[in-house]
């Protein structure tokens, strides 16, 4: 009897232990790019290549690789292209502060045009201001 | 001077896009290039006891060319692959492949290679950054990546890019 309870709950154990690597490797897998149909993730691709490396990124995992060390191997092998949130470098600055950039431009420019000074109203002759009074009768 | 503004924004966006249609999404950098090939230890395609691995290529300019007998652009640049393993060892990596596929490929098309590697798995090609089959390396005399070419090779990538590379490569 012991031994079958032990049994149960190192299998239960096992379950929880692999629900937890899908889960991560899941997780890994939304952050990176598939390079076959580049659009989609590796988690959203079925290409081979995807499946092949989910499950090298899972192995990863399994035998104690941190998060990490998964997504370097990845960088190592792909290089920056894989990651979709690419790191902060000399390369990919126009990526990250060209938007905030344009913003700052447009702030900028919206500024610029709210506060210039309204023309001043055309002044009307008296003989224009009657003509005016008269159609408005 | 101010109407300008417009028009020339318009032009530097047109410029902008413009030369964004002319780059290839598919071309991606290689991080590998510069550095050394990853080893492996790999059986032969032909003769599955037998062992191959990079490290015997060391002290040549030699190719490496990672193909499949389902890959039809592997077909197309056959020919061109035949006509530079004339000029330099051509070593093949046989990618995800059956034997039962590829020997008969290679009879039926010609085997320019001095060997294929049999990864059945994609395992090696993973290491290589392979994700487009097929794909060609340069790989110099200690062993480091110095060209990846990506989809079939056409004969004036061949010409104009690899036989000078090395060429350069035998002379450095």
């Amino acid at each position: 009897m012991g031994r079958v309870v032990i049994i149960l709950c190192l299998w239960a154990g096992a379950a929880t232990a692999a629900e937890d690597l899908d889960k991560r490797t899941a997780a890994l897998a939304e952050e990176l790019r598939c390079l076959v149909c580049q659009n989609q993730t590796l988690a959203e691709s079925n290409a081979p290549l995807a499946v092949d490396l989910r499950n090298q990124m899972r192995e990863q995992l399994a035998k104690g690789a941190s998060e990490r060390e998964v997504r370097e191997f990845m960088v190592a092998r792909y290089g920056d292209f894989v990651l979709y949130k690419p790191p902060f470098k000399a390369s990919t600055a126009a990526l990250w502060l060209g938007p905030f950039a344009l913003l700052l431009i447009g702030i900028v420019l919206l500024v610029r045009r709210v506060r210039r000074p309204r023309a001043p109203e055309p002044a009307l002759s008296s003989a224009e201001r009657e003509r005016a009074a008269k159609l408005l009768e | 001077m101010k109407k300008l503004w417009l028009p020339l924004g318009f032009i530097g966006l047109i410029v902008l896009l413009g030369v964004g249609l002319t780059l290839n999404p598919r071309q991606v950098p290689s991080p590998l290039i510069g550095k050394a090939a990853p080893p492996f230890e790999l059986p032969r395609l032909d003769q599955p006891a037998q062992t191959f691995t990079q490290k015997e290529m060391l002290g040549n300019v030699w190719v490496l060319n990672v193909w499949a007998s389902w890959c039809p652009p592997c077909l197309v640049e056959h020919p061109v692959v035949t006509e530079l393993a004339k000029s330099v060892p051509v070593v093949g990596l046989n990618y995800k492949d059956a034997r039962e596929d590829a020997l008969p490929w290679l009879a039926r098309n010609g085997n320019p290679y001095q060997l294929s590697v049999y990864d059945a798995s994609g395992r090696i090609a993973i290491d290589y950054g392979v994700y487009g089959v097929p794909e060609t390396y340069v790989i110099d005399r200690k062993g480091v990546i110095r060209y990846k070419h990506i989809g079939p090779l056409t004969p004036e990538v061949a010409q104009k890019k690899l036989a000078p590379l090395v060429k350069e490569l035998r002379g450095g």
